[in-house]
């Protein structure tokens, strides 16, 4: 036997590594776990990129409000390698999360939540809301102006909440102002405080995959009966039951690894996100948007009745996670065929469509003004002069921020490209001077002659 | 033979306690365990729940800051001003910083805006042409003297204090603005 070989059998026998995981790897699981059993175990390779990758990125960073930026720039532009490996992260971070919703979806159609892994489930929704805390604290960590005010349009979330909004949302940002706190308070939560209770989580989520076994996939007319389920299942094992490794662990291995190349290769790809002005909370030229994953909720802020808001607010998160929680609870017995469940199909679809729609209108934001939009193509006869000045004054009195016309301006308020063809002068005048809803009443700041000669130019437009 | 005399400790300790265990000294030992094992845990907790609550324990003082003298700002402008935070700390930088949109309405009359929309505290811009604060964010819009022209705010914009000091326009440093539930 050589040296080494001897060595390791030295360091197996005091140690117990193969005894521990000989029978973690050879475990016995249905043989028809195929390749929808592979996100979760994706989000997990997301996982270890993410640890991997921000450790290197802690190396590099300095956890100050006032170094962070000037950190992020040397990273983006001076560190070898620093911009990629930021870039890695975040797409890393999107992978997780979009592996952790399939997973999501997979169990949730499989109902693999019923008896008796209605604590896996538990536990995944406790994973659920720290990945997605672990997504939001990393944004602000990109510590530029789209950190701070992001930070701060939290802290407006959670000081909503009635009796102790203020002081939450005080602990958040770190005092009753953004400051030499408000990074400190990310950074521990991000790197310290969400890590250990995610490794904690995972581990216990991870122990419930061996101690209850995979759930096997779901079948019309064989429903979960408590009383005789976990004898049902270990028979089945015995007769049918592979290996876990690596009769389906080479799955795992095989989708997890391409998970990683993808990432790698978006981040080579698409890059790191760009880090913007420094974090100056008086600089006001900002435009605070979350990462894709909650451009689903800024969406949902836009276009909720403004009277429910705060109910929303304030009520929704609790009242989902109370759902969550209390799925296995409510069913975790009977039918766990999706063709069986048909309701649970629907609900699946309708929750997909609604939050994709939101991100795809989140993602375009109509109603937010376009501040630097511009007219062009709009001829106007040289001798209509009061048009000509109402073409000028549409633009100087932010019209065009929220209105289009030939392409050019906002869409928050109507297309005005033809308006002339659908109001006439006095229907113009009208709208022009109260406003509506959704409009300011410029009647307050239009003076002398150019509410004619605004309208004098919106007549051109036929 | 190291190994040998670790086993049989275990195994002369082990018989030894089954022996000799009562009902009262297993619950004593389990209440001393437990009980011990608690006062050093809330020990260590008092100053980690102080480091966590420092924000809120720890209260800013509200101070006067100067923005400028009387003559910087015309009758019927609005204009960006910049100060620092209450009790800025040493490693906090630009982030101290604070803007709030000041007024002039009159000769003596000024009113300043914190720059945070009502909505989500989102920075509104000042449209000078068109006498409009505008908000990046979800579209939220206020006139001059601050009141909701259109999209979601609740309500209107906040205002700082602010008093002419001598020759000099002074704000009173406030807490970020938040809008509470019943707004």
């Amino acid at each position: 036997m050589n040296f080494f070989k001897k060595t390791w059998r030295w360091i197996d026998d005091r140690s117990g590594i193969t005894d521990a995981l000989k029978p973690l790897l050879g475990h016995p699981v249905p043989p028809d776990s195929r390749w929808l059993y592979v996100f979760g175990s994706a989000t997990l390779f997301c996982f270890l990129l993410q640890v991997f990758t921000g450790v290197a990125l802690a190396l590099l960073y300095q956890p100050s409000s006032d170094n962070a930026y000037s950190s992020l720039l040397y990273i983006m532009d001076e560190a070898p390698l620093g911009k990629y490996l930021r870039g890695i992260h975040y797409f890393g971070a999107s992978g997780m999360i979009v592996m952790m919703g399939l997973h999501l979806i997979r169990v949730y159609m499989m109902a693999a939540y019923k008896y008796p892994r209605e604590m896996s489930w538990i536990s995944g929704v406790v994973l659920l809301v720290l990945v997605v805390s672990m997504g939001f604290t990393g944004q602000l960590l990109r510590w530029d102006d789209n950190g701070v005010w992001s930070a701060i349009v939290a802290a407006e979330q959670i000081g909503r909440v009635p009796f102790i909004g203020k002081p939450l949302a005080h602990l958040l940002i770190g005092g009753e102002t953004l400051g030499g706190k408000s990074l400190s308070r990310f950074f521990t939560y991000h790197v310290f405080l969400f890590p250990a209770l995610l490794f904690a989580t995972v581990g216990f989520h991870l122990y419930l995959v061996v101690r209850n076994g995979i759930s096997e996939p779901p079948k019309r007319g064989r429903p979960v009966d408590p009383k005789t389920y976990r004898t049902w299942y270990n028979d089945m094992l015995k007769r049918v039951g592979v290996p876990f490794f690596p009769y389906a662990a080479w799955r795992d291995a095989v989708f997890g690894a391409a998970t990683i190349v993808a990432v790698v290769i978006l981040a080579a790809w698409l890059g790191a996100p760009p880090v913007e002005k420094p974090p100056d909370p008086s600089m006001v030229h900002a435009t605070p948007r979350p990462d894709w994953y909650l451009l689903w909720v800024y969406a949902l802020f836009a276009l909720m009745p403004a009277n429910i808001e705060s109910y929303a607010i304030v009520f929704a998160p609790p009242l989902v996670l109370f759902g969550l929680f209390a799925l296995p609870f409510v069913s975790n017995k009977g039918e766990r065929s999706p063709l069986r469940r048909p309701w649970s199909i629907v609900g699946v679809v309708l929750v997909v469509t609604v939050v994709g729609t939101l991100l795809l209108v989140g993602n375009k934001a109509p109603w937010s003004p376009h501040f630097d939009a511009k007219l062009s193509g709009v001829n106007i006869p040289t001798q209509n002069t009061n048009a000509l000045v109402g073409r000028t004054l549409f633009e100087q009195k932010a019209c065009i921020t929220c209105h289009t016309i030939n392409g050019n301006g906002g869409i928050t308020g109507p297309d005005l490209s033809h308006v002339a063809k659908r109001l006439n002068e006095e229907q113009m005048m009208v709208r022009i001077v109260n406003g509506s809803d959704n409009m300011p009443a410029y009647g307050r700041s239009l003076h002398g002659e150019e509410l004619q000669q605004l309208v004098a130019f919106l007549k051109t437009l036929k | 033979m190291n190994d040998s005399t670790t086993t049989d400790t275990h195994d002369h300790n082990g018989s030894r306690s089954e022996n000799t265990t009562d009902l009262s000294r297993r619950k004593f030992l389990t209440r001393i365990s437990l009980w011990s094992g608690a006062f050093a845990a809330a020990l260590v907790s008092v100053p980690f729940f102080g480091a966590l609550l420092d924000p809120i324990l720890n209260k800013d003082p509200h101070t006067w800051r100067r923005v400028g003298s009387l003559n910087d700002f015309a009758i019927g402008s609005t204009t960006l001003v910049k100060f620092l935070n209450a009790d800025p700390s040493p490693y906090g930088g630009v982030t101290e910083k604070t803007a709030a949109w000041l007024r002039r309405e009159t000769e003596s009359k000024f009113m300043a805006f914190a720059v945070n929309c009502t909505h989500l505290g989102c920075p509104v811009r000042w449209k000078e042409e068109a006498s409009l604060f505008m908000c990046p964010c979800h579209g939220g819009v206020y006139y001059k003297d601050g009141t909701v022209a259109a999209g979601p705010p609740p309500k209107a914009l906040t205002q700082y204090q602010v008093r002419v000091n001598g020759g000099a326009v002074e704000i009173k440093t406030s807490p970020v603005p938040l809008t509470d539930m019943t707004s």
